[in-house]
C-alpha cells in the first residue's frame, strides 16, 4: 500500500459535485474534503442525497458534473472495481452479503488477491489467506460460523459479515451506510467497539441517524440537505446551528 | 495447492466413476451400435448443457443462443469433412468439380475464400474452439461491459440465433441451405460411416466430455467459481468487492460457448451431417431444459438431464408424436415451478440423505461432513445451526 | 441498379413498399402493445405471447365460419364480433395462465421466461391437435377486399388499410387505459413500488393478474387483424415472439411511444431492404442492426435516467 502522502493533503475531496436524476438534482453543487485518518459522519433528512453521495464516490452513480478527487485520482472516470482497487471500501446499507456462500468464503472472496478472471481461476487457498480470515472473523465476533452459510447468519450478524468483508479489503477510505441501523441494543454496543478497533489508521465516512452513536466516534460532521451542505463542523457546533435544528434535529 | 488440488471431493468423484461405469461400460455393452450412436448424438447436446451450467447455473447469465455456438463448431467441422468428401474423384460428374455439391447446385464455379483454410484439419480443430469463443467474446464483451443481463442478454441471444440461422438458411451456396451439410464421409481418410467408426467415435466422445467435466469441476471449485455464485447473487457487491464483473461473466459465456462448440464438432462427426435446424431458437432453448431437468447447478445432472430428455423424446415422438410436445411443455413448467434444482435437487434432497443415513447408521462415527468444508454443496446447508 | 425505372415508377414502388412496410408495422404494433404492457410494467417476459394472438385469430377463424353457416346476412360485420370475443378468451386465458403459473415466479424473471415457453408448446400442439396441423384463412367480407386507387400508379389494399385504423384505434384505447384511467394509474403505481401500492389500498395481485389479461386480450385482437393480412398455423406465433420482443426492448420497455417508434423504425427498415435484396438477406441485416444499437445503447431508444 503507498504510503507517500504529505501531512497537508486531503486524501478526498468532492467539488462542485451534482447529478440529476432526470431532471431532478438529488446533489447539487456539492464540495466537501476529507482528512487522512479523519472520521467524518454525514447526517441529514431522508432524501438529502446522502447515499447518494456514497453512490457518487464509490461510482455505482456517475456524476452529472463536478469532481472526485481520491488522493491524486479522479474517481468519477473510473469503474467500480477500479476504485476499490484503488483503497475506498463502501458497506451498503442492507447487508449485502452472499447468501449462498459461507462466512469463510464472503471473506474470502473480499481478500484482495485473484481479482482477475485468471487470478481468480489460479487463486489457492494459502495460509496467509486463512490466517487472515480467521483474524478478521475474530474481529467481527463470528469466528466459530465460518462454515456456516451466511444465509443463516442473523441480521446483525449479516452487518458485521459486511463489515469484515470491508475490514479484508483494507481500504484508505472506508465508507459506511448506517452501520447500526435495525440492530438491537446489545448489537449496537458491539458494533461501535468494532468500529472503534477498525476505523484506526484510515478515514471513514459515515451516515447514521443515531446521534448518540454520531457523537461518539465523529471528528467533523457533514448535514445534507436536499442535496446540499447546510452546516459544517464539530458536532458542537452543528447541534447548534439553527438551520440545522429547523430541518433536522428540532424534531 | 492443498485445497485446490482435492478440486473433487470424495462423493463428487463417486458420481464421477458412476457416470464412467455407465457411459464405458454399461451402455457399450447393452446397447447396439445403431442406440449407441443415438446415445452418442445425445451426449453432444450434453456439452451444451454442461456449458449452461456453468453459464446458466453459477453465473446466472441464461443464454437462449447456444445453438449458434453449437452450430458454429458443428459448421466448422462439417466443412472440413465435407471439403474431404468433395475430392475432384468423388465430385467428377459436377460442372464443377472439387467442390461440395450444394455449391454446384447453386451455380457457384470455385470454392469461397472462407472456406479454403478448412483444408486443413489443425485450421479446422482450432477454428472450432476459437471462433465461437471469439463470437461470444464479442457478444459478451458489449453487453456485459454494459451491464446488459438478465432477461435483456437472453432476449438478444435469441435473437442472435435467429439471425444465424436465417442467415445459413438464406445463404444455400455458401453453408448448404436448409438441407445443412450432407454427405459427410471420412476424416483423413478415415470412414467415420461405419459401425467400428462409431464405436471409437462414441468413446473418442466420452473422453472429451470428462475433459469438459474436469474442467468444469475445476472452475467450480476455484475461487472464480464462487464468484460467479457470489455474482449471480449480489452483482454489486462483487463489484464493490474489486473485480469486474463483466469479465467474469464474459469468462462464463466464452466457457459455455467452447463447450457447445465441441458438442457441435462431435454431433458433426457422429451423426454425419449439420444443418441449420440445431442452431436456432428452438433448439437453443431446448438445450436450456436439458440443463434444467439434470439441475441447473449440478455438473453431472446436466448429463443425465440430456439423456433423460432425449431419451423421453425419442420414444415418445416415435409412439406418440403429439404426446411429445405436451410433454415437454409440462417439463418446462414443471421443472421451474416445482423442482428449480431438476433432478439433482430431487437426489440432493430425497436421496441422498437416505443414502447418507443408511451407511451412517451401519458404520456410525464415519465423517459425513468430511467434505462440506471446501467449496462448496449448493442444496440446503445441512450441518448449518440456526442463527442465534 | 434503378436504370430499368423512371423516376416516376421508382416513386410508386418506394410508396407500395413504404405501404407494406406500414403493414408490418401495424402487425408488430399489436404484437407489442400487448408485449409492452406485460414485459414493460410487469417485467414478465411472456413467451407464449404469440399463441395468445394466435388464439384470437382462430377465434376469429371459428367466428367467420359461424357467420358463414348460420349468420349469413351478417357476415359484412362479423369481423368486428369475432374480435371482441377474440379479446375476451385471449384475456380469460391470460388470467388463468397468471393465476397458475405466472404469479408464482415474479421473483424470477428467467424462470418465467422458460415455463411460458413450455406453456407456448403446449398451447401450439393444443391448436394443432384441435384445428388441425394446417393453415387456415379467413374469408373476407366483399368490402375489405379489392384496393384503392390513389394515383394512377399506386394502389392500397383496403384490407391492409383496415388494419391499419385498427392498429391506431386499439393504440389510443391503450394510451387512454394506461394513462389517464383510475386503473392505469393503479398499474403504475404497482409496476413502481408494489409495497406502497399494496399498503394504500391497492389489491396489487388482482392488478396483477387484469394487467396480464388486457396484455393477452389485445395479443388476442392483434391475432384477429392479423387474420386480415395472412393465414394461420399453430405455429405462426412462434414466428414474430422473437421480433416483437426485440421491437419492445429496442424502444425501451416501459415507453409506450418508443414501442410504437421502435415498431415504425424496424418494419420500415426491413420493408426498404426487402426492395434491394432478398427477404432473408433484409431480415438479417435488420436484426443485426437493431441488436448493433441496444449493444451500443441497451436501454433501448427512449428510455429516464432514474436512480436505481
Amino acid at each position: 500500500m503507498l504510503i507517500g502522502h504529505q501531512p497537508k493533503d486531503f486524501l478526498l475531496s468532492v467539488e462542485g459535485l451534482t447529478v440529476s436524476f432526470d431532471g431532478f438534482k438529488a446533489v447539487n453543487d456539492l464540495s466537501f474534503y476529507v482528512e487522512e485518518n479523519e472520521i467524518r459522519v454525514i447526517i441529514g433528512p431522508n432524501g438529502a442525497g446522502k447515499t447518494t453521495v456514497l453512490d457518487l464516490i464509490c461510482g455505482k452513480t456517475k456524476a452529472t458534473a463536478g469532481a472526485i478527487h481520491f488522493r491524486d485520482k479522479d474517481l468519477t472516470k473510473m469503474k467500480e472495481n477500479q476504485i476499490v482497487q484503488a483503497g475506498v471500501g463502501r458497506k451498503f446499507q442492507n447487508p449485502s452479503i452472499y447468501d449462498d456462500l459461507t462466512v469463510f468464503e464472503n471473506l474470502e472472496i473480499s481478500y484482495p488477491r485473484g481479482r482477475t478472471v485468471f487470478g481468480a481461476l489460479t487463486f489457492t487457498r494459502d495460509a496467509v489467506v486463512r490466517d487472515r480470515v480467521h483474524e478478521v472473523a475474530e474481529m467481527i465476533f463470528l469466528k466459530d460460523r465460518l462454515n456456516m452459510s451466511a444465509e443463516l447468519l442473523s441480521h446483525g450478524q449479516k452487518q458485521w459479515l459486511e463489515i469484515g468483508m470491508l475490514l479484508i479489503q483494507d481500504p484508505e477510505l472506508l465508507m459506511l451506510d448506517e452501520p447500526v441501523a435495525g440492530m438491537s441494543v446489545s448489537e449496537r454496543v458491539k458494533t461501535a467497539e468494532l468500529l472503534n478497533t477498525i476505523i484506526k489508521n484510515r478515514s471513514v465516512l459515515v451516515i447514521e441517524h443515531d446521534m448518540k452513536f454520531v457523537e461518539d466516534i465523529a471528528h467533523k460532521v457533514t448535514v445534507l440537505h436536499q442535496g446540499q451542505i447546510l452546516s459544517e463542523g464539530t458536532m458542537e457546533k452543528v447541534k447548534n446551528d439553527p438551520k440545522v435544528i429547523e430541518v433536522y434535529l428540532g424534531h | 495447492m492443498n485445497d485446490n488440488a482435492r478440486f473433487v471431493n470424495r462423493k463428487e468423484l463417486m458420481g464421477i466413476l458412476v457416470l464412467a461405469v455407465l457411459l464405458v461400460v454399461i451402455l457399450p455393452l447393452s446397447l447396439d451400435v445403431f442406440r449407441l450412436n443415438l446415445v452418442a448424438k445425445y451426449l453432444t447436446y450434453a456439452f451444451v448443457a454442461l456449458g449452461l451450467v456453468i453459464c446458466w447455473g453459477f453465473g446466472g447469465i441464461l443464454s437462449l443462443g447456444q445453438g449458434v455456438f453449437f452450430g458454429l463448431g458443428g459448421y466448422c467441422m462439417a466443412m472440413f469433412l465435407k471439403l474431404e468428401a468433395s475430392s475432384p474423384e468423388n465430385t467428377k460428374i459436377q460442372s464443377t468439380p472439387g467442390i461440395p455439391d450444394f455449391m454446384d447446385w447453386n451455380q457457384i464455379t470455385s470454392l469461397p475464400l472462407f472456406w479454403k483454410p478448412f483444408h486443413s484439419l489443425t485450421f479446422t480443430v482450432i477454428a472450432i474452439i476459437v471462433v465461437p469463443a471469439f463470437f461470444a467474446f464479442i457478444i459478451g464483451a458489449a453487453m456485459f461491459k454494459r451491464r446488459v443481463g438478465g432477461t435483456y442478454f437472453a432476449i438478444i441471444t435469441q435473437a442472435v440465433a435467429a439471425i444465424l440461422t436465417i442467415l445459413i438458411v438464406g445463404q444455400q451456396g455458401y453453408t448448404g441451405g436448409i438441407n445443412g451439410m450432407t454427405d459427410l464421409r471420412t476424416l483423413k481418410g478415415w470412414d467415420i460411416r461405419p459401425d467400428h467408426a462409431k464405436i471409437v467415435l462414441y468413446f473418442f466422445e466420452v473422453a472429451l466430455l470428462f475433459g469438459c467435466i474436469f474442467i468444469a469441476q475445476f472452475i467450480r471449485r476455484s475461487k472464480l467459481g464462487r464468484i460467479l455464485v457470489a455474482m449471480r447473487e449480489k452483482e454489486d457487491r462483487v463489484r464493490f468487492s474489486g473485480y469486474s464483473v463483466a469479465n467474469f461473466k464474459i469468462f462464463a459465456f466464452c466457457v459455455a460457448a467452447m463447450f457447445a462448440a465441441i458438442g457441435g464438432a462431435m454431433f458433426a462427426l457422429n451423426v454425419g451431417f449439420m444443418s441449420p435446424s440445431f442452431v436456432g431458437i428452438v433448439p437453443s432453448i431446448e438445450m436450456v431444459i436439458y440443463t434444467a431437468v439434470g439441475g441447473r447447478l449440478s455438473i453431472l445432472g446436466a448429463v443425465y438431464g440430456t439423456l433423460l430428455v432425449n431419451f423421453a423424446k425419442t420414444s415418445l415422438s416415435e409412439s406418440f408424436p403429439e404426446l411429445w410436445l405436451f410433454g415437454l411443455g409440462g417439463l418446462f413448467i414443471a421443472v421451474v415451478l416445482a423442482f428449480p434444482n431438476g433432478l439433482a435437487g430431487i437426489w440432493g434432497d430425497y436421496i441422498q440423505p437416505r443414502i447418507d443415513r443408511l451407511f451412517a447408521s451401519r458404520k456410525s462415527g464415519s465423517d459425513p461432513k468430511a467434505d462440506s468444508k471446501n467449496g462448496k454443496s449448493f442444496g440446503p446447508v445441512a450441518d448449518g445451526a440456526p442463527a442465534e | 441498379m434503378f436504370g430499368d425505372y423512371s423516376i416516376g415508377d421508382l416513386g410508386s414502388i418506394f410508396v407500395m413498399q413504404g405501404f407494406a412496410g406500414l403493414i408490418l408495422f401495424s402487425v408488430y404494433v399489436l404484437m407489442a402493445l400487448g408485449l409492452a404492457i406485460i414485459f414493460g410494467q410487469m417485467g414478465v417476459i411472456n413467451m407464449a405471447h404469440g399463441e395468445f394472438m394466435i388464439l384470437g385469430a382462430y377465434v376469429t377463424w371459428m367466428t367467420s365460419n359461424f357467420f358463414q353457416a348460420f349468420l349469413p346476412s351478417l357476415f359484412s360485420g362479423y369481423f368486428f364480433v369475432a374480435m371482441i370475443l377474440a379479446f375476451f378468451a385471449s384475456g380469460a386465458l391470460g388470467m388463468l395462465v397468471e393465476w397458475a403459473l405466472i404469479r408464482h415466479l415474479y421473483k424470477r424473471p428467467l424462470d418465467t421466461l422458460l415455463a411460458t415457453w413450455g406453456l407456448s408448446l403446449i398451447l401450439q400442439q393444443a391448436y394443432r391437435s384441435i384445428f388441425g396441423a394446417r393453415e387456415v384463412g379467413v374469408e373476407l367480407p366483399q368490402w375489405m377486399l379489392g384496393s384503392q386507387k390513389v394515383t394512377d400508379s399506386i394502389e392500397v389494399p383496403i384490407n391492409g388499410i383496415f388494419v391499419m385504423c385498427l392498429t391506431l384505434l386499439i393504440t389510443i384505447a391503450v394510451a387512454y387505459v394506461m394513462y389517464k384511467s383510475r386503473w392505469g394509474r393503479q398499474v403504475r403505481a404497482v409496476v413502481q413500488n408494489r409495497i406502497m401500492a399494496g399498503a394504500v389500498g391497492i389489491n396489487t395481485e388482482r392488478v396483477d393478474c387484469y394487467t396480464f389479461g388486457l396484455g393477452c386480450g389485445i395479443a388476442g385482437i392483434a391475432g384477429s387483424a392479423f387474420t386480415m393480412i395472412g393465414s394461420t398455423g399453430p405455429t405462426s406465433g412462434q414466428l414474430y415472439i422473437v421480433d416483437t420482443f426485440l421491437v419492445v426492448v429496442f424502444g425501451g420497455a416501459a415507453s409506450l411511444v418508443g414501442t410504437i417508434a421502435s415498431a415504425f423504425s424496424i418494419s420500415q427498415t426491413q420493408s426498404t431492404l426487402e426492395f434491394f435484396m432478398s427477404g432473408s438477406m433484409a431480415k438479417v441485416l435488420t436484426l443485426l442492426a437493431v441488436v448493433g444499437i441496444l449493444m451500443l445503447r441497451p436501454q433501448g431508444l427512449f428510455a429516464l435516467k432514474v436512480r436505481k
